[in-house]
């Protein structure tokens, strides 16, 4: 009996250490969660940025957002895209504080080819049709305020892929809709942003 | 008149999304081949894609926010 009782005494021995090797295993894997998430910041902020209306509220997003990763980082599954982890948060706080103007989406018929911009532009340059410097007679600022001019339905998704690198999969993921939508909403909103550049472009002019 | 190159058009964007099948692809390729105001307009789609990428990139993040973020770090016991 002797064996068995210290065995025991053994068993109760170890639990302690186990729980103390449970916690460090975890304080290390939240230390690196932290890290691994700070570390992409700057790329989470170049698409908050769009994504929000304005620096202030960007910078707010951010911020909540990296408050709620930190607090809820046990969901995340180490392996996978961190990145699009984050994204997801955002842009569904993004949604739930109704931050969003909530125009109606733009049913306006758009321009009847995708090519116009180019051919706008194009006839306007003075006989320049070198593609680079056609490009290059919008300003930043024409840029980002063409972007904050299109519906955050289709904002978002040119942001996440066109902006962010996203794969329409990954977009897909973190909007919560079918890829499907994903490839509409981006070929339309790319040619409301481009619509929204033609504008600019031929205010400029006048 | 029809535009004859409103096929291309349209597989302009899936062109440059690299989401074109292999078919569709050479067809593709095909026209621009011969097409100098369809390449013209391609190469414009790709300048565009990357100039908004840039011009939408400038504004950095700033340090003080970056500062905000890392004190929002759970801290260890």
């Amino acid at each position: 009996m002797a064996l068995a009782l210290s065995g025991t005494v053994d068993r109760v021995d170890a639990e302690p250490e186990e729980e103390a090797q449970r916690l460090a295993t975890e304080a290390r894997d939240r230390v690196r969660f932290e890290e691994d998430a700070l570390a992409l910041s700057d790329q989470v902020y170049r698409v908050a940025r769009h994504l929000a209306n304005s620096r202030e509220d960007a910078e707010e997003l951010v911020q909540e957002t990296y408050a709620r990763a930190f607090r809820s980082w046990r969901q995340f599954t180490p392996g996978t895209n961190l990145r699009a982890w984050l994204l997801r948060i955002l842009t569904n706080l993004n949604i739930d504080r109704g931050r969003r103007q909530q125009r109606a989406p733009q049913m306006t018929p758009l321009e009847a080819n995708d090519y116009f911009l180019y051919d706008r532009l194009a006839e306007n340059g003075d006989g320049v049709s070198d593609e680079q410097r056609v490009v290059e007679r919008l300003s930043q600022d024409d840029i980002v305020s063409a972007l904050s001019a299109v519906p955050h339905d289709f904002r978002d998704v040119v942001v996440l892929v066109d902006l962010g690198d996203f794969s329409y999969a990954d977009a897909a993921q973190i909007l919560d809709i079918p890829v499907g939508t994903v490839m509409s909403r981006l070929h339309r909103g790319r040619r409301i942003l481009k619509s929204e550049l033609a504008e600019a472009a031929t205010e400029e002019e006048t | 008149m029809k535009d004859p190159c409103a096929h291309c058009e349209e597989m302009m964007q899936p062109y440059l999304d690299h989401v074109l099948t292999d078919e569709e692809m050479a067809e593709a390729e095909a026209h621009l081949a011969d097409c100098e105001l369809c390449r013209r307009r391609y190469r414009f789609e790709q300048s565009l894609r990357v100039y908004v990428r840039k011009a939408a990139s400038e504004e950095q993040m700033t340090v003080e926010l970056r500062q905000k973020l890392s004190a929002l770090r759970i801290p260890l016991e």
